[in-house]
């Protein structure tokens, strides 16, 4: 395109823009500064124009003067000095007669965004709010927090602000709303502005006068209203209460989400006005915007943590349509199994049969798990009341579950078969009882199988129940002899934990095969993982085959530890009421799709469900005291992986967060001399996750570690984010830096220090330890210093996490 | 409060940028169109987050609508002010496609210009904003060689056909069928969206209907309007009105500019419509049909000995005579994942204005029938040659799918009754009424 090609364009605009020919035929003149602006939108760099626009400015058309003032908002930063030129222009028209050339005026004067030009704004800004014409006022109130936000370290005047809230008043009802976001603006930093009775009250009378848009703004910021008295509340739930039916969806959720925090100390009133929002709800589910559908089904997820019977009835209002986009229907594909009782079970399990064909893989794979949660006891969990009911109830459908998991096996489809398999996995797991039904589904098995989690779910299997499935050795060989052109490390060793147990029920035919994978993984392998577990079981196999036994066939404890993952009891309203109506909801959705439980996993099942390779965590380290690692972890705080940090994340958020929770501790531990990557497993097994780490002979030895911590037991837990970011700094404590701090450290914070290191030492020896120099690698007796940080928390979710890490280290240089 | 607002073409082109409040860069567009491309397929893209800055789009007309935003909204409010702006274009452009918004900037950057101010929604109003409006539009007509003499470049205009003085108070809202000004055209139209799932013994399973009666004012200025519906027309189960068949519906709600004074005995909705377009009133249904669904089908699928699938599909209409189906489209989603493989598909159709044809990348068999009467019955052969069928992938051959149109026609048998304007429009005003019922999710278990 020869017009999109700068420079000649640039000068023949310019040209024609000093032409006064054209300068006085306004049409032909408002033409070419249609191209300029055209141009720019584009993408090219107009900029050169700038003094040219800036006298097409002075002009009586208003078309032409809006064109130039986009023109010149986008550009006033490249040329400040010119832009001084256009505020004659502007303030002139400031004084216009025609309120809509005052507004415009006013308003393009602030969108330079030039601080140097404010001190010319701020007479016509007060003008303006004293304008009368209420679109000139409008302008001027927005004006004052666009200079705010220029100018942040100026104070506002106090008059200004007095007549902003004076302005509350003012009959044209944009205007108040703009005061009410102008004022939140300008008093940030006092928290916004000030909420009181009358204040409230006047708000709350006029709420009907505003448009969706004002109203969902007045809504929230009336939240941080607290009325006085109980009287006082029900009048304002009651003047509020037809709002939760409006049938525009924002004002609804506005509502919804004020009636949460007025009354989050009456529970029976928040689920009433759940109730009422229902219908509203489950329209905007099926509104004929996709955007606003999927925001709504993400809101009723929110919902049904807490009320989980609410939308019982309507479950078929979330059945897909055919033309759906996928993320939709994993949407409710996800509703719909929370949705499921005793009624409507066998339809449901129909209508997620029909989408476990779905043209779209993840569509087809989410139906696949979601029918993985009628067998385990789900439903009777659901609803308590029938839970007597439930035995008879469940077991019917259980093999009409595992005949459509079985049934679809038969499809010979990669990736129906990879999930089905993942999914028989996870359901044998938590309820053996099933075994014999997927035995005789894997009886007849002969595919070959190139997705990575499907043949680590199928090894797994195998194991398990190899001595009731007769063909598993000739399978296990297969794998066996493939094993060199095994790319994934997972399943390898997936395929050596499965060969032992299957060894174990059948030694005569695996014995030959075993030893070859041991061999192969000892001597040829290059991953460290898979080599260092195939030492491992050859070791074990020297100590006897009972011992093989006991640490490969005890391990199976499913029925205890899951509880929280088959039933979860309902969530109190303000575990979430304070994510309701933000983006956050919509966001949960993005990291969950395809998990369909994210947040019951607790620490113990989220390392045997999200590293599926790993599904026995004894197995990984054998040595590890079990008892003492998931203790810490299990009481009062969990740690878990939930979301991952970049090395540039990790170094900001280090720097940040001088101001959070901050805590040194010496741990009475040499530098592991184990390989980085078994110490790495290790720390994942209790979800600390390593982010860095030196080469275990480099002095000073470090690592870099971080994790999440998430109260399930603390009573505050509405008022804290559920989850805080932990990092820690691992040294060894014997490079000159360290001692500078350790100096510090004993100088400073003396009796911190010894109230938060009680399970290390004294402090007496380790200052003694300290003047003698410390030991170095050899010695055994070498010491950590961890240094944590963390930015919202108590100090015993940080030494809880110290234990956990302690107790790591320690078993990783015993082993 | 809103950062920026962009909007892209499906390609990526931008078309529109307009930075509110200067806190984010303008790479943000491109990085948004990364995102939104690389995306996985069981990422949901409405939300997506990069750097503190959160983006929410809409698709519309082929294009992205995005809105940018530091703060934590409300997404209900962002969404739904996108879906408005959307129409508020739609409305003053004439239609929604690339062209339009390419042709339309200046008068885009103007309706931005109103509606939003420092990020803080100002009105969405017509009322209000055609009285800042000054930008006429331009009507995105396919351009001839004709066309191009009196055109300027870029689509502006020249000075040629520019006759008529600055009437910015009283322009028209151009019409969607592109004719300009002049007109005073007021339409009602009630829209009801019908889903269907009906199991594989022919029982119903599910049944939703979806319903909105929508005004179109081109009148720059109306006072009231009265639509009078069905007078038996009830909500709710209890309120069941007369002897004869009720139009019933579950749930109702109504825009908050109408008035409901007349409602409750007559049955009649009072407004003062703006210019453009709006949604007077929504309803729904759920399971209960007041009719018998539209359409049945009898299917039967068989392998041959050939080693082919033969599908047999019979489609009954069970509407009256009189009316008759647009565009019906038919896919019978086969999850029979080889089709690559295939060496080819024969049909049998029972009329020649029919195609059907198979569509590899959706594993499905579309059959199009361009117009179907009432009461009538259509049937279709097809043959399949599938590599390795097996009986068990027989037995997995999914479910039918409708998407179709029914013109003047409605489901719940919402009528209207009769529609006045007070006090009498001087000059020839027309009113036109329009009945549609359509469809994307009409399911049927084989």
């Amino acid at each position: 395109m020869p017009y999109l090609g700068g420079e000649e364009t640039v000068r023949e605009l310019r040209r024609a823009l000093s032409n006064p020919h054209i300068q006085t035929d306004h049409l032909r003149y408002r033409n070419t500064i249609h191209r300029v602006i055209r141009l720019m939108s584009q993408g090219v760099d107009v900029s050169g124009l700038f003094s040219e626009m800036v006298k097409a400015c002075a002009t009586g058309d208003i078309v032409q003067k809006k064109l130039v003032y986009v023109f010149l908002c986008s550009y006033a930063s490249v040329n400040p000095e010119l832009s001084l030129l256009v505020i004659n222009t502007l303030r002139k028209d400031c004084s216009d007669p025609n309120p809509m050339v005052r507004s415009l005026a006013l308003r393009n004067m602030c969108n330079l965004r030039l601080p140097g030009l404010c001190e010319y704004v701020e007479q016509p800004l007060t003008a303006g709010l004293k304008d009368k014409a209420a679109c000139v006022r409008r302008v001027a109130v927005l004006g004052w927090a666009k200079i705010h936000a220029l100018l942040p370290n100026t104070e506002i005047d106090a008059a200004v602000v007095n007549e902003l809230y004076g302005l509350l008043r003012d009959p044209d009802p944009v205007v108040m709303v703009n005061c009410l976001r102008a004022l939140e603006e300008i008093l940030e930093e006092e928290g916004g502005v000030a909420i009181n009775k009358p204040i409230a009250h006047h708000l709350l009378n006029r709420l009907k006068e505003c448009d969706v848009w004002g109203q969902s703004e007045v809504l929230s910021v009336l939240q941080r209203y607290r009325p006085r008295s109980e009287d006082e509340l029900f009048d304002i739930l009651s003047l509020l209460d037809p709002a939760l039916l409006s049938h525009h969806v924002p004002i609804m959720a506005a509502t919804l989400r004020l009636f949460l925090s007025l009354c989050s100390m009456l529970p029976a009133v928040c689920v009433s006005a759940l109730e009422r929002a229902r219908g509203p709800l489950l329209a905007a589910a099926g509104s004929s915007s996709r955007e606003l559908r999927y925001a709504a089904l993400c809101h009723i997820q929110l919902l049904l943590r807490s009320e989980p019977g609410l939308m019982g009835e309507h479950y078929k209002r979330f059945y897909c349509g055919y033309a759906e986009p996928p993320y939709i229907k994993q949407s409710k594909i996800q509703v719909l199994v929370e949705l499921v009782n005793d009624d409507n079970v066998a339809v449901v399990l129909d209508e997620l049969k029909g989408y476990c064909t779905d043209v779209n893989t993840e569509t087809s794979q989410a139906a696949i798990n979601a029918i993985e949660c009628f067998p385990a006891g789900r439903i009777g969990e659901i609803r308590p009341v029938t839970r007597e009911t439930h035995g008879s109830i469940g077991r019917s459908y259980d093999d009409r579950c595992l005949g459509i998991l079985t049934g679809l096996l038969e499809l010979k489809q990669e990736h129906i078969t990879s999930a089905v398999l993942q999914t028989l996995r996870d359901l044998v797991w938590v309820s053996p009882q099933y075994g014999d039904a997927v035995c005789s589904a894997l009886e007849k098995w002969e595919d070959q199988l190139q997705d990575t989690q499907g043949r680590g779910a199928l090894l797994w299997l195998l194991g398990v129940y190899g001595d009731r499935l007769s063909g598993a050795p000739y399978i296990l060989e297969d794998f066996i002899d493939g094993v060199r052109s095994e790319v994934s490390a997972e399943v390898k060793t997936e395929l050596l934990t499965a060969t032992l147990r299957v060894f174990l029920s059948r030694p005569a035919e695996t014995q030959d095969m075993m030893g070859r994978l041991l061999q192969h993984c000892i001597e040829e392998e290059l991953d460290m993982c898979v080599r260092d577990q195939a030492l491992l079981y050859y070791r074990l196999l020297h100590c006897g085959i009972e011992d093989v036994r006991r640490v490969l066939q005890c391990g199976r404890r499913s029925d205890l530890s899951l509880g929280p993952l088959i039933g979860r009891p309902p969530e109190p309203i303000s575990q979430w009421a304070s994510i309701f109506n933000t983006l956050e909801p919509l966001m949960l959705g993005a990291s969950s799709a395809g998990n369909s439980d994210p947040s019951t996993l607790t620490p113990y099942t989220l390392t045997s469900h999200s590293e599926p390779m790993t599904s026995d965590p004894h197995l990984m380290t054998p040595k590890l005291k079990d008892p003492d690692l998931t203790a810490p972890a299990c009481s009062g705080q969990c740690l878990s992986l939930s979301s991952t940090l970049s090395p540039e994340e990790f170094e900001r958020l280090w720097l940040q967060t001088e101001k959070g929770e901050f805590l040194e501790a010496y741990v009475m531990c040499p530098v592991p001399r184990c390989s980085p990557e078994s110490l790495q497993v290790a720390l994942q097994l209790v979800n600390i996750q390593t982010l860095a780490f030196t080469a275990p002979n480099k002095l000073p030895w470090k690592m870099y570690l971080y994790t999440h911590s998430s109260h399930t037991l603390t009573p505050h837990s509405s008022t804290t984010p559920p989850n805080t970011l932990i990092l820690a700094e691992v040294l060894q404590a014997g490079g000159d830096g360290v001692k500078k701090v350790k100096e510090e450290l004993i100088e400073d914070q003396e009796n911190e220090r010894e109230e938060s290191v009680k399970e290390g030492e004294g402090g007496e020896e380790r200052r003694g330890e300290m003047s003698g120099g410390v030991g170095g690698e050899d010695g055994g007796k070498g010491e950590l210093l961890v240094r944590m940080r963390q930015y919202t928390g108590e100090k015993t979710t940080l030494t809880e996490f110290l234990s956990v890490l302690t107790t790591v280290l320690n078993a990783q240089h015993t082993a | 409060m809103i950062s920026q607002v962009f909007i892209l073409s499906s390609k990526g082109d931008h078309l529109i940028y307009k930075d509110f409040r200067g806190e984010a860069g303008c790479d943000a567009v491109n990085k948004f169109y990364e995102m939104v491309t690389t995306l996985t397929g069981d990422q949901p893209p409405v939300v997506m987050k990069h750097k503190e800055l959160h983006y929410v789009h809409i698709r519309q007309g082929g294009l992205y609508w995005v809105a940018t935003t530091k703060a934590d909204s409300s997404p209900f409010t962002i969404i739904e002010f996108l879906n408005r702006l959307t129409a508020l274009i739609k409305d003053y452009c004439g239609c929604l496609s690339e062209k339009s918004v390419r042709m339309n900037f200046a008068l885009i950057y103007e309706v931005l210009d109103e509606v939003v101010d420092f990020g803080y929604i100002q009105t969405t109003s017509t009322d209000i904003l055609k009285n800042f409006i000054q930008t006429e539009a331009v009507s995105a007509k396919p351009l001839s060689l004709f066309d191009l003499s009196n055109v300027g470049l870029f689509g502006a205009d020249t000075q040629q056909n520019k006759v008529a003085p600055s009437v910015a108070a009283t322009r028209p809202i151009m019409s969607s069928r592109g004719e300009q000004g002049g007109k005073n055209e007021i339409f009602v139209d009630v829209i009801e969206r019908i889903s269907v799932v009906i199991g594989a013994n022919g029982v119903l399973m599910k049944a939703d209907i979806e319903g909105e009666i929508r005004v179109k004012c081109y009148m720059p200025s109306c006072s009231e309007m009265r639509i009078g519906l069905n007078e038996e027309f009830s909500i709710g189960k209890s309120q069941l009105r007369g002897y004869g068949a009720a139009v019933r519906v579950d749930e109702c709600s109504f825009h908050q500019a109408v008035r409901l004074d007349e409602f409750d005995t007559y049955r009649i909705l009072k407004l003062c419509p703006s210019q453009g377009e709006q949604t007077v009133m929504q309803y729904q249904l759920c399971d209960d049909l007041p009719t018998a669904p539209p359409f049945r089908l009898f299917s039967s699928i068989e392998r041959d000995t050939g080693g082919r699938l033969l599908i047999y599909l019979k489609l009954r209409c069970d509407l009256p005579p009189k009316r008759s189906v647009l565009h019906l489209n038919n896919n019978p989603a086969l999850p029979l994942f080889s089709y690559s493989l295939f060496s080819s598909l024969s049909q049998e159709l029972s009329s020649p204005d029919q195609s059907a044809e198979l569509q590899p990348q959706n594993k499905a068999v579309h059959w199009e029938i361009p117009r179907f009467p009432g009461g009538a019955q259509l049937s279709a052969l097809f043959k399949l040659e599938v590599p390795g069928l097996s009986s068990a992938s027989l037995q997995e051959v999914g479910s039918i799918s409708l998407s179709f149109e029914l013109p003047k026609y409605t489901c719940t048998g919402l009528q209207i009754r009769f529609l006045r304007l007070s006090p009498i429009q001087p000059g020839a005003s027309q009113r036109w009424v329009r009945y549609v019922t359509h469809s994307d999710s009409y399911t049927i278990r084989i």
